[in-house]
């Protein structure tokens, strides 16, 4: 009885060391996304989008006769998590590539890993300029830089009639290259840049810095973080009696979620997104469009979360039709064919054009960027 | 000008709930000695039971608020019983070890339990703010502050105008001898755990509503809560007080007038200052030394 009980952890262990060679029934996709901390909302929003493009896929018979299955890291919105996260992604469980990591200081912080183990990451979100010109080759975003979103956001601001402009940014590489870049083409533009005010990603009362904005003499404000603090912002704004345009950037502001919140304060609120779960039929891509849309809702999620979820969705189709290009699951073959991969995203066609330092340049595929108001609890499209 | 005093409302109410999370844990930390990691998560939890209370069940806002207090006592309670008194006279390191452990045990279950997205409750407070001239300040954060000023008063009598607070003051004092005097030294202890306990839980009910909920929202408040406490000296509650402004007007200021990256570290510059300059606490009384 005693020899047959030893035998059980042999078993245990022969099982897991043959559990390597049964998974390869599978090919592995990492994901690195934030599903605790600050970026919780956002990141549980791009995961169930990744989801529902690896369940059509496998659906549809999966990649290369294999199914694909996603191995999901909790980043905890924190850069040295989402470091370790990407090392026992590609170590531990051996996937040849990953899609991550939602902000970016945290792709930031993953990128040395990319090039330690020279793995390709699919960037969906992050929009920090840094991370495609500092010459990681393994990096491929299909989320726009915020040069590329003040650019867009340029052919509008006469007919906004913008004067003097404060900025309220997440203080991290997201939030200052945004008012960086923001503040670049304002000046071109004449518009005078009052206040730069920062706040931490985990800081829930600014209103300290809404009080400062408040007796200021602009007109205008524009605020880069996330939902969940989007909506304190607009609610502690209000308490305040802060009565200035606020134009929102980063594409990560859910407006559905900040109209359910923050009520009669979103009214008169201008913000800048990449997608438009809202009119389906003017986006690129129609038909995607309106499957996405309909299968998040099957599943019971949020509409809010489609302006998130989608980047997960399309991400984790770029990197199955790149595997598929490049015909094996392997980290060098398939960073080779993301160069070759055109996809029709929900958000513009993804194709990568070479960005950053000769010889070591990132791919950078151009989304769309969309201006949206909301007027009367109801959010209606601007022209850029 | 108005900004300026548009900084001092805010100072105020910021102010009263950093002074209750303050003396919840003056009361754990200063007066039981317990360097109570716990104080953070059960902030959270008294967040969570109003979440659950006003968004679950559909219950009154009011109503909610003594049960996340009751239920913050209850669970105060329920700690110090399993965790705290089996090691009732082993060393501080020890002790501290198992707190934090218990920590992360409670956060962790949090996440287990609600996830890790963040949750808001909805009040009965109208969405329009008080404008009072060139400053306006939310219903809902007048209400936090008056029912902070009230709880900081209950508390304030209960330590030193009761037999219970005599009885708790004693205990901490010289446990062998509010021993012999008669005191029932494990009710002190389980009690005095309990309130401080229910006083972190009240903190997150009124502070939930006003931001939003999520598992670790505790640890900034824990950080405050422990600066708080240095500030006004061990286990003195009207230090606490004081502390718990003090520190909200060092951060206004600092992010209305120095730099708003900088609001967080504005408090624990304050700290490092009163640890060189004034070991004991800014309002420290008098101690015999030796």
């Amino acid at each position: 009885m005693t020899r047959a009980l030893g035998l059980v952890p042999a078993i245990a262990l022969a099982t897991a060391l043959f559990g390597g060679t049964a998974g390869a029934q599978t090919i592995k996709i990492g994901i690195n996304e934030p599903l605790t901390g600050a970026f919780a909302a956002s990141g549980t929003y791009v995961v169930n989008g990744a989801k529902i493009a690896a369940d059509e896929i496998n659906a549809k018979g999966g990649v290369l006769g294999k199914k694909i299955e996603l191995v999901i890291e909790d980043n905890k919105s924190n850069p040295t998590e989402a470091a370790a996260v990407a090392e026992k992604l590609i170590t531990s469980d051996k996937v040849p590539v990953l899609m991550g990591a939602w902000g970016s200081s945290l792709t930031l912080a993953v990128m040395p890993k990319l090039m330690e183990y020279e793995t390709p990451m699919v960037v969906e979100t992050s929009s920090s300029g840094k991370i495609t010109t500092t010459g990681n080759p393994f990096i491929f975003r299909i989320s726009p830089p915020s040069a590329v979103e003040a650019a867009a956001f340029k052919n509008i601001v006469d007919k906004l009639a913008l004067k003097k402009v404060d900025f309220l940014v997440i203080n991290n590489d997201w939030g200052r290259g945004t008012a960086e870049d923001f503040s670049k083409m304002m000046k071109d533009k004449g518009i005078t840049i009052g206040l730069v005010e920062t706040m931490d990603q985990g800081a829930q009362d600014m209103s300290a810095q809404l009080s400062k904005i408040k007796s200021s003499d602009s007109e205008t404000v524009i605020v880069t973080t996330a939902v969940d603090q989007l909506t304190l912002i607009f609610k502690q704004a209000a308490a305040l009696g802060l009565k200035k345009r606020i134009i929102t950037t980063g594409g990560s502001q859910n407006p559905d979620q900040i109209i359910a919140q923050a009520g009669a304060a979103a009214n008169g609120t201008m913000h800048l997104t990449t997608f438009l779960p809202w009119f389906p039929d003017k986006t690129p891509n129609p038909e995607a469009t309106n499957y996405f849309i309909a299968e998040w809702k099957k599943r019971g999620f949020e509409f809010a979360g489609c302006t998130e979820s989608f980047r997960g969705y399309d991400g984790i189709r770029t990197v199955a039709a790149a595997i598929e290009k490049a015909g094996k699951a392997e980290p060098a073959a398939i960073k080779a064919a993301l160069w070759n991969i055109n996809i029709k995203g929900l958000n513009g066609d993804i194709v990568f054009r070479k960005s950053g330092p000769e010889g070591k340049e990132s791919g950078q595929s151009q989304p769309n960027v969309y201006l949206i108001e909301i007027n009367d609890g109801k959010i209606e499209m601007k022209t850029l | 000008m108005s900004e300026f005093l548009q900084h001092l409302i805010n100072m105020l109410v910021l102010g009263g709930t950093y002074a209750l999370l303050g003396i919840g844990l003056t009361l754990i930390f200063g007066i039981m000695n317990v360097v109570n990691f716990t104080h953070g998560v059960l902030y959270t939890f008294g967040a969570y039971i109003m979440f659950i209370v006003v968004q679950q069940l559909g219950l009154n806002f009011f109503l909610a608020l003594p049960v996340a207090v009751l239920a913050g006592w209850l669970l105060g309670a329920a700690i110090e019983l399993t965790l705290l008194r089996p090691l009732r006279g082993s060393d501080i390191d020890t002790t501290m070890l198992v707190m934090i452990g218990a920590w992360i045990a409670m956060q962790s279950g949090t996440l287990w339990i609600w996830g890790g997205v963040a949750k808001s409750v909805a009040t009965p407070f109208p969405e329009a703010p008080l404008v009072l001239g060139p400053v306006s300040v939310s219903w809902l954060r007048l209400f936090v502050l008056a029912a902070a000023a009230m709880l900081i008063l209950v508390t304030y009598l209960l330590i030193n105008k009761t037999s219970l607070g005599r009885a708790m003051r004693a205990t901490f004092q010289d446990h062998d001898t509010a021993s012999l005097m008669g005191v029932n030294v494990d009710m002190i202890y389980t009690s005095t755990f309990a309130i401080g306990s229910s006083l972190a839980a009240a903190a997150g009910a009124l502070l939930g509503p006003v931001y939003v909920i999520f598992p670790q929202m505790g640890d900034l408040a824990a950080v405050k809560a422990f600066a708080i406490v240095i500030l006004g000296g061990l286990g003195n509650i009207t230090g606490a007080v004081i502390g718990g402004f003090i520190l909200a007007l060092a951060e206004e200021l600092g992010a209305g007038y120095v730099s708003s990256g900088y609001r967080d570290a504005m408090g624990f510059v304050i700290i490092i200052a009163v640890l060189i300059f004034r070991p004991t606490g800014l309002f420290a009384r008098a101690e015999r030394v030796g």
